[in-house]
């Protein structure tokens, strides 16, 4: 049996995520994989911590990712990228956006944001991509692009051809903001 | 075939399409919320958000009674509200075929408990037909409303959250043929459900599960997939897939129906494994009728009665190993739960309460997060509607000052739903309780949908909006007192004044859901803070907003332009005037 391929999304609720993970998984579908995506809509919006699994490969049973077996973190947010961590196999990947948005907790000065996250990321898995994806989502016009350029930063780990990716942001994002994401894609895959 | 990518949900949808169903009914509840948001997409099928599940299930008899195919959706909980018509309606059976999804929540990601809505096939003497992906949801669709008219029985077909929120590649398969056209049909004995009728319907539902027994075992929904025969594991739904990923060379009886289940199909796959385990999240609904067969089985024994299988803990209760640690946090991580957004109009609502220390009994909605710090304004959350009957109740064992301190809140939507009866109790047996309407034109969180104040049907068609003070003053409340919760002072005081009043009041707070569809107020330019005349006292960080942060370093507060909304209820609970409209 070939090896699924297993990619978890984290984030905070209304960052899009979800529609990454869409996007995703069309992507996945476009070039030939069965595939999977497992997450939890409702009461997890609202703010809260934001989790997609994404599975593929020729044959992907359970839709969630098994725990300890997850290949790729793809993160939004740093607290929740690093939160996720135990979830991930020895020697995974970690692609994430350098972005900080702050829990209640830490709003209030009741808690403390960690530290030096990216350091701590690389020291477990050397194998990380740290993206200035607000930079870069600026350079394509539209701060709101910036899960786009995680995409494009995303796309370099994945051996999928370019023009699966192009299909499917041309498929799921609304024509006027077309333009302005495939620049902030293209951005993101040389970042 | 066509190939696509859909959500459990979408495919419930699709499937529902391709039967032909001509009236689809539901009251919104996570995690089945998107069917019928998807259903609209097929502009032949009249769907429509009913005012309860109770109702939603009434409507559906009704189409079901007249001939045409109906399809009804819940959440779990739901099905309790039900319940009533359901057991019934086993009796009568269907005339067009009739489909209820029911969608559990295991490991509560969205809900109050975690049943195990498998129990209510067995318990109402119905099939329950359980997909296991998308595909299958389609497909057993269909198949349940073949089922139903076949059979003469309403139909479950269950759904969890991994199910209906998961997408998995699924086939379209072209419609089913036209259905004739629907007129009346009298049927008294079948379906007037008087002692004399319902007496002779009994055995015929009793005959009915003896023949779908048997010829459940001949169906290619129920199959074996062949393997060693030293381990045989019996499950179904999502619980197959953990299965198949953690025993990939085990002998697997895949149940697509969980009720009734195919005896003889058991008994024979039983004889050949040399150990039979049941892998189901939950109760032990299939385990314990294996062992009522005499045929011994593990399954809880091993597994756990709480919580939802994952793949790891499947592994774990069978296999006995245990995931091999990986990276381990040397620090406490902050926690992210849900809040009310910023703008959000309920955060001014809570404030009040906490400060005039009610005893809040809550309600099911995005309001409940008033039970979140800082706000934590909300003692007790039931189910749907609960809030005004356990406010009564609440009053009649207290006396006179505690009691005053007892106030209901309650959303637009879910008042409509179930509300409305605790209301009329209320008043009519002399409870003198305060019931605040937190109306948000919305049925928030479920994801922002009409309802019957709003104005507007779920295919978007104009509406009647119910006048809700109207409704409260037929009903016999002499107080109905309607205030913008923005407007803070104002908002406590009225509340004050109501909790004082010895008689039944109710409060509407009233000003659109900052995430509105359609009258989605403008956003104003964010505030800002001025260092200058912030004193540190910290009371704006009371408001629980999630625009409003403490920077520790500098010891003062500051907006998040990015998630301020320019509410300006901040600036009411600042006495120094520290926050302006930035000017940038």
């Amino acid at each position: 049996m070939s090896k699924v391929t297993n990619i978890l999304l984290a984030g905070v609720g209304g960052q899009g995520t979800l529609l990454a993970s869409e996007v995703l998984s069309e992507v996945l579908m476009l070039a030939g994989f069965d595939v999977k995506k497992a997450e939890v809509h409702g009461m997890a919006q609202r703010g809260g911590s934001v989790v997609s699994h994404v599975r593929f490969g020729q044959k992907v049973y359970s839709p969630i990712i098994p725990e300890g077996q997850a290949d790729i973190l793809f993160g939004f947010e740093l607290l929740e990228t690093y939160r996720y961590l135990p979830l991930l196999r020895q020697g995974a990947a970690v692609v994430a956006g350098d972005l900080k948005i702050l829990p209640p907790g830490v709003a209030l000065g009741r808690m403390q944001y960690p530290e030096d996250i990216p350091g701590k990321i690389r020291a477990a898995f050397a194998d990380t991509k740290i993206v200035d994806v607000m930079g870069l989502a600026q350079a394509a016009g539209n701060e709101r692009t910036l899960n786009t350029v995680l995409l494009g930063a995303l796309s370099m780990r994945l051996d999928i051809a370019e023009e699966f990716w192009i299909r499917a942001i041309e498929s799921l994002v609304p024509e006027r903001f077309l333009e302005q994401n495939l620049k902030a894609f293209e951005l993101g895959r040389k970042a | 075939m066509e190939k696509t990518i859909l959500s459990g949900n979408e495919a419930f949808a699709r499937g529902a399409f391709e039967a032909r169903v001509k009236v689809a009914s539901a009251y919104p509840g996570t995690p089945s919320t998107e069917i019928l948001e998807n259903i609209v997409r097929y502009p032949d099928i009249d769907a429509s958000w009913a005012t309860n599940e109770k109702v939603s299930l009434e409507v559906g008899i009704g189409a079901s009674f007249g001939g045409g195919r109906a399809l009804v959706t819940t959440k779990h909980v739901g099905l309790n509200v039900m319940a009533d018509p359901l057991f019934t309606l086993s009796y009568t059976g269907v005339r067009g075929g009739l489909v209820i999804v029911v969608a559990d929540d295991p490991e509560l990601h969205s809900s109050q408990n975690e049943q195990d809505s498998r129990n209510y096939a067995k318990f109402a003497k119905i099939p329950m037909l359980e997909p296991a992906d998308s595909d299958e949801a389609r497909r057993f669709t269909r198949l349940a409303f073949e089922i139903s008219e076949q059979f003469d029985t309403p139909v479950l077909l269950r759904s969890t959250t991994r199910l209906s929120h998961s997408k998995t590649v699924t086939f379209l398969e072209e419609r089913v043929p036209e259905q004739p056209e629907a007129r009346i049909e009298r049927n008294p004995p079948k379906f007037v459900m008087l002692p004399g009728n319902a007496r002779k319907r009994h055995y015929d539902v009793e005959e009915r599960i003896v023949r779908m027994k048997a010829w459940a075992c001949s169906q290619d929904f129920n199959r074996i997939e062949e393997g060693s025969s030293e381990l045989g594991i019996i499950t179904s739904g999502t619980s197959y897939q953990y299965a198949r990923e953690v025993f990939p060379n085990a002998r697997i009886l895949k149940l697509g129906m969980v009720h009734p289940l195919p005896e003889a199909m058991i008994r024979e796959f039983a004889s050949k494994s040399k150990t039979l385990f049941v892998i189901e999240e939950l109760d032990p609904f299939i385990e314990e009728q294996v062992k009522a067969m005499g045929i011994a089985v593990h399954g809880k024994d091993h597994l756990s009665l709480c919580g939802e299988l994952t793949p790891g803990r499947v592994a774990a209760g069978i296999k006995l190993e245990t995931v091999p640690a990986g990276f381990e946090h040397q620090e406490t991580l902050p926690p992210r739960p849900p809040n009310m957004c910023p703008g959000c109009p309920h955060r001014g609502v809570f404030l009040a309460l906490n400060r005039l220390k009610a005893f809040v009994t809550g309600d099911i909605g995005c309001y409940t997060l008033g039970f979140m710090p800082p706000l934590s304004a909300m003692d007790t959350c039931v189910c749907m509607g609960a809030s005004i009957g356990n406010a009564t109740g609440m009053t009649k064992v207290l006396g006179t000052e505690e009691a005053k301190k007892v106030v209901a809140v309650i959303g637009d939507s879910t008042f409509l739903h179930t509300g409305v009866n605790g209301l009329i109790d209320m008043v009519y047996n002399r409870s003198s309780s305060t019931v605040i309407i937190l109306d948000n034109f919305t049925t928030g969180m479920t994801g922002r949908q009409d309802n019957p104040a709003t104005g507007r049907t779920l295919m978007g068609q104009p509406a009647y909006e119910v006048d809700i003070e109207g409704l409260c003053r037929a009903i016999g409340v002499r107080q109905v007192r309607v205030v913008d919760p923005y407007e803070l002072d104002l908002t406590r005081q009225v509340i004050k004044e109501e909790m004082e009043r010895p008689e039944p009041s109710v409060i509407i707070t009233r000003r659109a859901c900052m995430l509105h569809k359609t009258q989605t107020p403008a956003r104003k330019p964010p505030l800002i803070v001025d260092a200058d005349k912030c004193t540190a006292c910290k009371a704006c960080l009371k408001l629980g907003c999630p625009a409003i942060v403490w920077e520790s370093g500098e010891g003062k507060a500051r907006v998040n332009k990015m998630l301020c909304v320019g509410c300006e209820v901040c600036t009411q609970v600042c006495k120094f005037g520290a926050f302006g409209v930035c000017d940038e």
